[in-house]
């Protein structure tokens, strides 16, 4: 039992930004809310799942999680769609236009923005969608603020037909804080559908009209935003720098500069111009921190006020006190040195594959075959480009693989002549936005091999469902997208769609071997779960038997974390030749008896632990 | 514990528990009374990555990230990690390490070296260090997964707040919902506190 969902009207709780937006999006009455994983937004639908007065999905995508949300909305639910950052890029087509319909019932669209890069491929300001498709932005600081803030912009969206965008960051999503749960459920009941082709029906001729009514609608949301109290303002008797500022950064500059006046802005855009002005007359300096790009600091230039920002402070990662000290206090006219500390000198531990992980084999024969350029995208898997493999050669964004690996065989410089070009992509991410670049690619006549990792799984966001793993959201069974069928269906030859166990190490450096040798496009498909998951099966683990072990390092060569190094010795062999040898040693705890290892041992030192010494360990304890 | 705030930043390596840890100590800070703000940077954090856990409880708190030299209480779960956060410490601060030592992949391949006495690196640094083999008292206790009730027990004397408050946080959360390890965490919140009590000496 979750104590939030149960949580009575007016009792304190300890949340994630996260799960305040899922509490709040329940306590409005929102009917139907879509998603596609991604952090730090993924556990908003995980929680919004939590409550069964929602319909709640997984869409494959963000535009479809946006589309399911705009089609709820034109019923007249109260909507929510959830995504991190770069979702909004995918989700762009269909908000942009429905910007300019509006909608029936509430339509919010919260967005994830990763500032400070903790586990994504860049960082982007998701405000300027606000600005590019005149919708209102508001902008948490923190859970409570996330809560409350979730339930006014269902409000301020049905009162003026307008998606709305609800801007947060890793440091309000991932931060647990505390928040006074206010109320119970507010049911709205949806309207139905109103047919209207002038208004629902976008044609250049439906279209146009609308143009000036969203104008409209955008001086009057700014007349809003110069009246809401989400923007107020901290009062102080040292005028020497006012800060206007929102989002986690009003946090930083509270705790830094405590006695500082304070313009907050929760409702950030379109920005309260006027009030900025009036707090602008009281303070000598004026500086924006805002995070990440100088988007207030720009309009607010543009109004023709005078303002510090981006020339003091960094245009990107956290604006955490740190970062704020050295850059204001000389403003102050107060030097500031930064305190030297030893730097820890210890090594780094970058995130790796798991033991078992499915991925192992393919990375495996991927970094034992040469001539490869090997184009890659957005999973677990790429980790593949790091330590032991270094197999992968580009990531860019989800499904880049298959398309941008057609695109490297047709542009082919000399140097790639005699090179055969391979695509990875995950099961999630292939039915997210790959297979378009297969189809694509079998109707251009391209030559790429596929290597499709079939994990069952969406890895890397903790193990979500996804149409390929044969579970919905709410674990219930639905048809399982059968890969292979599905590949040939987009015209790979069935010759060329190739199933194969990933643990069976001889046989995927075989196809790979194989495929990647075709004149034509090829598809490899593997079939182990995650590791992570509970469709994968723990067995007894395995250990080295020393006297047994020659030191190849062969092993090694997997990247399994269960295996490490547990000596090594230099030797001389007959030629002179001094070599170095590397012993190995399997960890009982890590290993989970998947063998893979076995099958790159020689001298057979690899073996099943006895039954009788075995720790049983609960895999998902 | 500077303006009546307490800062203890929880470190370890994805999968440890660390982030329990912190609810742990959050949860009792709220129950005190206190304003509480807990953050951590765990993106790939199941993938063996580093784990860092920031809570800060308070009459108010604002930013929920502890600046560098600013921690007053350090947890390590791992010693290699406790000494990669070292300089998040207060030179008057409290680092409470497990001497457990895992070894990445990449010093296992030979790239980088492993510290030969983190233990001792710390200790020179002049701050209070009290370390102990938490693992090797879970193993007693039957279950591996109790280094993380441990670690609580360990730290619980310097806390701003008395042990038992953290105690019956903790184990009311199993009686909640796993009633059955409610005794053997209890044993391992004692036997954590009791060896937390010993000072490592430079
Ligand atoms: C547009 C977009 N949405 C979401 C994400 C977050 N994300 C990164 S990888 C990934 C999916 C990984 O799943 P899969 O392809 O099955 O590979 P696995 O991690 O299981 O190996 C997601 C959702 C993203 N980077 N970009």
């Amino acid at each position: 039992m979750n104590a939030v969902v149960h949580a009575k009207a007016e009792s304190r709780h300890l949340l994630s930004g996260n799960e305040a937006v899922a509490r709040a999006a329940w306590e409005a009455g929102v009917r139907v809310a879509a998603a596609y994983p991604g952090t730090p937004a993924t556990e908003i639908l995980e929680n919004i799942a939590l409550y069964p007065d929602i319909y709640s999905e997984w869409s494959v995508n963000e535009k479809v999680a946006v589309e399911v949300a705009i089609g709820a909305a034109l019923a007249g639910s109260r909507a929510l769609a959830a995504m991190k950052h770069v979702g909004m890029n995918v989700a762009s087509d269909a908000f942009m236009t429905q910007s300019l319909a509006g909608v029936v019932g509430g339509l919010v669209i919260v967005v994830a923005d990763d500032v400070g890069l903790s586990s994504s491929q860049n960082e982007q300001d998701s405000r300027y969608w606000g600005r590019f498709g005149h919708m209102p932005v508001l902008e948490p600081a923190d859970s409570q603020e996330a809560y409350e803030m979730v339930k006014q912009a269902f409000a301020l969206s049905e009162q003026y037909e307008v998606p709305v965008i609800v801007r947060m960051t890793t440091r309000v999503c991932h931060v647990k804080a505390m928040v006074t749960v206010a109320g119970q459920r507010t049911e709205h009941a949806a309207a139905g559908f109103q047919k209207n082709p002038q208004r629902w029906v976008m044609t250049p001729a439906n279209a146009k009209p609308r143009l000036p009514v969203m104008h409209q609608r955008e001086r009057q949301l700014q007349a809003m935003s110069e009246a809401s109290d989400l923007n107020f303002s901290v009062t102080s008797s040292d005028r020497r720098i006012g800060f206007v500022t929102a989002g986690p950064a009003f946090m930083h500059v509270r705790e830094t500069f405590p006695n500082a006046p304070v313009l907050k802005l929760g409702f950030s855009c379109p920005p309260p111009l006027e009030k900025i002005r009036a707090f602008a007359g009281q303070v000598d300096t004026l500086v924006v921190v805002e995070e990440t790009e100088p988007l207030l600091e720009t309009e607010i230039r543009a109004a023709g006020l005078e303002v510090r920002g981006k020339d003091i402070l960094p245009r990107w990662g956290e604006l955490a006190p740190s970062v704020l000290r050295p850059a204001i206090k000389p403003l102050l006219g107060e030097p500031y040195q930064v305190p030297t500390r030893p730097q820890s000198t210890v090594f780094p531990r970058p995130p790796t594959m798991c033991a078992s992980c499915p991925h192992l084999g393919p990375y495996f024969a991927l970094s034992h075959i040469r001539n490869l350029n090997i184009v890659g995208d957005i999973g677990c898997y790429t980790l593949g480009a790091g330590h032991p493999w270094n197999a992968l050669d580009t990531c860019t964004c989800m499904g880049a693989s298959l398309s941008m690996a057609h695109g490297m065989d047709k542009g082919r410089g000399a140097s790639d002549e005699k090179k055969s070009i391979v695509a990875v992509i995950g099961d999630s991410t292939f039915l997210h936005m790959g297979m378009q670049g297969l189809l694509n690619m079998i109707y251009n006549r391209g030559n790429v091999t596929v290597l499709l990792l079939d994990n069952r799984s969406v890895g890397m966001t903790g193990g979500q469902e996804n149409p390929g793993t044969g579970q919905n959201l709410h674990g219930l069974p639905t048809p399982r997208v059968d890969f292979a069928k599905l590949a040939e269906a987009l015209g790979v030859r069935p010759e060329r769609i190739r199933m194969v166990d990933p643990y069976e190490l001889p046989t995927m450096v075989k196809l790979v071997r194989e495929e990647t040798k075709m004149n034509e496009p090829s598809i490899i498909i593997t079939n182990r779960p995650c590791s992570l998951t509970d469709r994968f099966e723990r067995f007894r683990p395995y250990e080295v038997i020393d006297d047994q072990c020659t030191g190849c390092g062969n092993c090694i060569d997997l990247g399994c974390p269960a295996i490490s190094v547990s000596r090594r010795e230099t030797v001389t062999a007959k030629s002179g030749k001094s070599k170095e040898l590397v012993f190995a040693r399997i960890d009982a705890n890590t290993c989970t008896g998947c063998h893979m290892c076995v099958e790159t041992c020689a001298p057979e030192a690899i073996v099943q632990q006895p039954q009788a010494n075995t720790i049983r360990i609960h895999p998902h304890a | 514990m500077l303006d009546g705030i307490t800062n203890i930043l929880v470190v370890g390596i994805g999968g440890q528990g660390v982030m329990t840890a912190a609810e742990m100590l959050a949860r009792t800070a709220l129950n005190q009374g206190y304003d509480v703000k807990k953050t951590e940077v765990a993106g790939m954090a199941q993938r063996g990555g580093v784990v860092s856990s920031h809570v800060r409880f308070g009459p108010r708190i604002y930013s929920p990230q502890i600046d560098p030299g600013e921690a007053d209480l350090l947890i390590g779960f791992e010693a290699a990690e406790a000494l990669r956060w070292l300089p998040y410490l207060r030179p008057t601060g409290v680092a409470m390490v497990n001497t457990l030592r895992l070894a990445p992949p990449v010093v296992s391949v030979g790239l980088y070296d492993y510290p030969a006495d983190p233990i001792g690196e710390l200790a020179q640094a002049g701050i209070e260090v009290h370390a102990f083999d938490a693992g090797a008292i879970a193993t007693e206790l039957g279950n591996a997964k109790l280094v993380n009730t441990i670690m609580l027990g360990a730290i619980s004397d310097y806390l701003p707040f008395s042990a038992a408050v953290l105690r019956d946080c903790i184990i009311e959360g199993f009686r909640a919902y796993k009633p059955k390890l409610a005794e053997i965490n209890a044993q391992a919140f004692d036997t954590g506190r009791e060896a937390g009590h010993v000072q490592t000496s430079s």
